[in-house]
């Protein structure tokens, strides 16, 4: 199946750490060719408890505690994939990937296209991103732009457990690349997530609620932020739809130009800084499809153009919240 | 810091490796005389393919780079005369020596260096990322060291699904302070995989002498550092290139590890086809000449009965011919279709669906 959970199906509520390391076990068992890799991954089983049991259960063999060794974790999963298994490597934080950026830029991305297709690389990365929680400068990055910019990569930030579950198996059976990000503030998000094996395929966004004045596109966490928004401004009189892409690439432009037609106002959203961001590009394409759909300028709302900061007021500051949803909202219908 | 080498360094330095690196070809019990003959063939193909290159690139049927693989040849096809089918190599830019000694067909080659269809890449590669993945060669690289990683995971896949093959994994010298070759020696090493890293060490990293870019100029010291076994060779000698890896191989089939070798030699040709060497004294090419790699292992076959005058010249007229032969069939191969440009950025199911290149 690939739609959203319905009433007939059979689910069980999990976290959304939960149904990462159910769906890494499910594929592992039906793949002995499927292998982790990363800090910390093994024996600890992560320090978020994501591949907790992993190890107990598929050995030392096929859950590989490495060196801290960004570059040489990335690129040998890269080797591996290009010969026969299909690893599923992570990054601690997803702000380490900048020193193993040549495996993914130059290697990863290229490898298939500049040998004629010759070499699969199917291979997942997995990591967290996102700020809130202290954590300062260098462990709170999003940096989706980044590889959606580079062709021969695809980028995956679901925030639902019931999303983990279908996009993750998909990213495992994928034949391309696929980074996965998991926002760090969101392993703990709960939700009815169907028992049966299933995907959802990468390029096919959730609308998290329908609504008919302004269409709010809402990227990893912050859909959930933009339901709370959403419900306040009901309250208000303003009828939000919510859309989350789910992969930013691909990405969704169907789904969200079928929603202008209902509201003509659009409102992004994104935790990564505003700067030459995705926003910019969900915005620049909107507007280059379908002007003729818009009644109001496009709101962006984004992290600002500053590192994380530390203290926990000026974190709060550049990270996007209901208020700042809720003011671009208002803006769009010219209350 | 760096300094312009003066001509008595580089004869000191020609002396040093006469002293301490060079080893005079001798038979090996691992080889016949037909595969010392195969070799030679190799080793001239090599030479004939790459020669005919510059010309071609210079007549511009050949775009963009191109970096020849000329005085190295011993290395590749030593190494790859220890090697098995389903056995792996990573490769350099200087990738088509090694192509060439794993098997690859100069016919499939010389098309991708020209950018037709039939090339190996499809056109999409070139020479500095040419592969031909049906004969176990992964594929040339444009950046410095990053094949290091690439060998180890290729060695992963062996041992985790219980395959004997090795992979060899060929670098320069210049990648030998890249960090990713130490995270992946060390993480090779910490495993215990079955790679061997073959570092070329011609002694320049494009205008840099290697050994003004090191503490310590030996390579196969490093390998202390890592717990694993280094050895130093001689780069102009295919044969004891052959046997170094020959051993590490079969150290690494049984569980023993990842190895380092030093291939010690000299690039006594130019960086890439347009190279001028304005940073060196061309005097230094000459003195290292004397070493020419197929030259000695021509004096070697006659020397040790294994080949007659008769089959040297049969052997380089073949070579000539097969490299003609080439040259024929890329200039009358087709250009790629234009619209074959999105081809292969992803797998044909996602492409479908997504609709990418219509």
């Amino acid at each position: 199946m690939t739609a959203t959970p319905t009433a007939e199906v059979q689910t069980r509520r999990l976290t959304v750490k939960q149904a990462i390391n159910q769906t890494l076990r499910e594929e592992m068992q039906r793949d002995p060719t499927i292998i982790i890799l990363g800090c910390d991954v093994g024996v600890r089983g992560n320090p978020f408890g994501v591949t907790k049991g992993l190890y107990e259960e598929f050995g030392a063999g096929r859950v590989l505690d490495t060196p801290i060794s960004e570059a040489a974790i990335v690129g040998s999963s890269l080797g591996a994939a290009a010969t026969g298994l299909r690893p599923v490597a992570e990054i601690l934080f997803s702000d380490w990937i900048t020193i193993g950026m040549d495996q993914l830029v130059n290697q990863i991305a290229k490898i298939r296209y500049m040998f004629g297709g010759a070499i699969s690389v199917p291979l997942v990365i997995r990591a967290p991103v996102g700020a809130g929680g202290g954590q300062a400068a260098q462990h709170s990055q999003s940096f989706e732009n980044w590889f959606s910019a580079v062709p021969g990569l695809q980028v995956v930030m679901p925030s639902t457990p019931a999303d983990v579950k279908g996009l993750l198996r998909t990213a495992i059976r994928s034949d391309d690349p696929v980074l996965f990000f998991e926002h760090k503030r969101g392993y703990e998000i709960k939700g009815q997530v169907p028992v049966e094996e299933y995907t959802i395929p990468f390029g096919l966004a959730d609308v998290a609620r329908n609504g008919s004045d302004v269409t709010i596109v809402a990227v990893s966490i912050m859909r959930h932020k933009a339901l709370s928004a959403a419900e306040a401004l009901a309250a208000e009189g303003v009828d939000c739809e919510v859309i989350d892409p789910r992969t930013i690439y691909p990405f969704d432009y169907d789904t969200v130009l079928a929603s202008l037609q209902k509201t003509g106002r659009l409102v992004v959203v994104h935790e990564a800084n505003r700067r030459s961001n995705i926003g910019g590009e969900i915005v620049s394409q909107v507007v280059e499809r379908a002007f003729e759909l818009l009644s109001a300028p496009p709101r962006i709302v984004a992290g600002l153009d500053v590192p994380m900061p530390y203290n926990r007021s000026l974190e709060a500051l550049v990270i996007p919240d209901e208020a700042r949803i809720r003011q671009a909202v208002l803006t769009v219908v010219g209350r | 810091m760096r300094h312009r080498v003066t001509p008595e360094e580089n004869c000191e330095a020609v002396a040093a490796f006469e002293r301490d690196i060079l080893t005079p070809l001798a038979m090996s019990a691992r080889l016949e005389p037909a595969d010392l003959r195969e070799m030679y063939a190799r080793m001239r193909l090599i030479r004939e393919f790459d020669t005919a290159v510059k010309e071609l690139w210079k007549q511009d049927f050949i775009y963009g780079l191109a970096h020849s693989y000329v005085s190295a040849e011993a290395i590749a096809v030593g190494a790859c005369a220890a090697l098995r089918d389903g056995d792996y190599i990573t490769s350099t830019h200087r990738g088509h020596g090694h192509t060439i000694a794993k098997g690859g067909d100069p016919r499939r080659m010389m098309a991708e260096l020209m950018g037709r269809a039939p090339g190996y890449n499809k056109g999409k590669g070139g020479s500095m990322h040419i592969a031909a993945v049906d004969m176990g060669m992964l594929g040339a690289t444009g950046i410095v060291g990053s094949a290091m990683p690439i060998a180890v995971g290729s060695a992963l896949t062996a041992k985790t699904l219980g395959r004997d093959n090795v992979t060899v994994c060929f670098h320069g010298d210049g990648a030998t302070n890249q960090g990713v070759w130490h995270e992946s020696i060390n993480l090779a090493a910490a495993w215990g995989l079955p790679v061997i890293f073959l570092c070329e060490n011609n002694q320049w990293a494009i205008s840099m002498p290697y050994e003004q870019a090191v503490g310590n100029p030996s390579v196969a010291d490093r390998a202390v550092g890592y717990g694993i076994p280094g050895v130093t060779v001689d780069g102009f000698n295919a044969i004891a290139v052959h046997d170094a890896v020959a051993e590490a191989a079969e150290r690494a089939r049984t569980g023993g590890g990842p190895t380092l070798i030093e291939a010690r030699f000299y690039r006594y040709i130019g960086h890439f086809v347009a190279d001028d060497e304005a940073y060196r004294d061309p005097a230094c090419n000459e003195r290292w000449q004397q070493f020419d790699p197929i030259e000695r292992m021509a004096g070697f076959l006659l020397e040790s009965g294994s080949a007659d005058k008769a089959w040297l010249d049969e052997a380089d007229e073949t070579a000539l011919a097969r490299v003609e032969d080439a040259i024929a069939f890329a200039k009358a191969a087709p250009e790629p279709a234009l619209d074959t440009l999105y081809d292969g950025l992803y797998s044909d199911e996602f492409m479908a669906q997504q609709g990418i290149g219509r």
